[in-house]
């Protein structure tokens, strides 16, 4: 595929997550603060994400497995997440701890078991999002071309 | 754990910015990924960023408590912190600060998720310069540095 191909593929995908709500203005953000002298920082800072979205969750399925629920300690863990959810621009992630922090303040067992099944998805989801547009974005680079920046208003 | 960006070495008790001088901020947040969020919109903005985990451990670096060691550290210009952390709050830490005779004078912001209005007035009132909502933007930190500037003589 020609690189102008590529780079275009990319604005549509980037677009189209915006679009679907997986990401909000908030990645734009991040996006900004790359540069030529931290050229991986959107990578490190999501893969950072997935490394303690993955702990939180595991933590999270403990807790609510246990005979007393302590439901302290699952908003606490859920608000974290939620707050790094919405650090990177993880949109739906954000809005699945909106609704599973709801849950907790009623303690509805119930209701706290499908939110974290929803939030899981969500994770799952914008994970695959985020693998293809690093893997769009490492074409481009390996084509000797530059990733394009997403305007807001688009 | 602490990162620094290098300080200065300054035992200065004046507070003014000198001209041409890179604002020291420490930054006090227990998630890692704030922590980087925040130094890099510091330093993108021409900061030296020192970072803390915990306000255990910006009490620590500040030496707060300690009168003869008390802002010896590389001068600080302001202190950001998060609200809500485990063991001391950031509203504990500024009441700390403002205890201090020496950094009572340092310009403190709290940072937190949740706009909370009994929140943001317990922290105005106890002495925080600003309250803003995570995750912070390019436009809060220009807004920061106003205010670091206007400690310019």
């Amino acid at each position: 595929m020609e690189l102008v191909q590529i780079q275009r593929s990319l604005v549509d995908y980037t677009k189209s997550l915006f679009m679907e709500g997986f990401l909000d203005a908030q990645f734009l953000q991040l996006q900004q603060l790359q540069d030529d002298s931290n050229p991986d920082f959107v990578f490190e800072v999501v893969s950072l994400f997935f490394e303690d979205s993955e702990k939180l969750l595991n933590e999270l399925i403990i807790a609510l497995d246990q005979p007393n629920v302590d439901f302290k300690k699952i908003d606490s863990h859920v608000h974290q997440l939620k707050g790094s959810s919405s650090s990177i621009g993880a949109q739906r992630v954000k809005n699945a701890c909106i609704a599973f922090r709801n849950y907790c303040d009623v303690q509805n067992i119930e209701g706290c078991l499908t939110c974290l099944q929803q939030v899981k998805q969500e994770c799952y989801l914008v994970k695959n999002k985020f693998e293809t547009l690093f893997r769009l974005e490492q074409q481009i680079m390996a084509s000797g071309g530059s990733v394009p920046t997403i305007e807001l208003g688009f | 754990m602490l990162g620094s960006g290098g300080g200065s070495g300054s035992c200065s008790k004046d507070m003014a910015v000198e001209l041409g001088d890179e604002p020291h901020v420490l930054v006090v947040d227990d998630s890692l990924i704030d922590r980087k969020l925040v130094e890099r919109l510091l330093k993108n903005s021409s900061c030296k960023v020192t970072t803390a985990e915990n306000a255990l451990r910006a009490v620590e670096y500040l030496r707060l408590g300690n009168d003869t060691l008390e802002g010896t550290v590389s001068e600080v210009n302001m202190i950001i912190t998060d609200y809500c952390m485990p063991g001391m709050t950031g509203y504990e830490l500024l009441k700390k600060i403002k205890e201090s005779s020496v950094l009572k004078e340092v310009p403190v912001i709290i940072m937190s998720s949740e706009n909370i209005p009994t929140r943001i007035s317990q922290c105005l009132e106890e002495g925080a310069k600003m309250f803003m909502l995570k995750p912070l933007k390019r436009s809060d930190v220009k807004q920061l540095k106003w205010h670091l500037m206007k400690c310019r003589n």
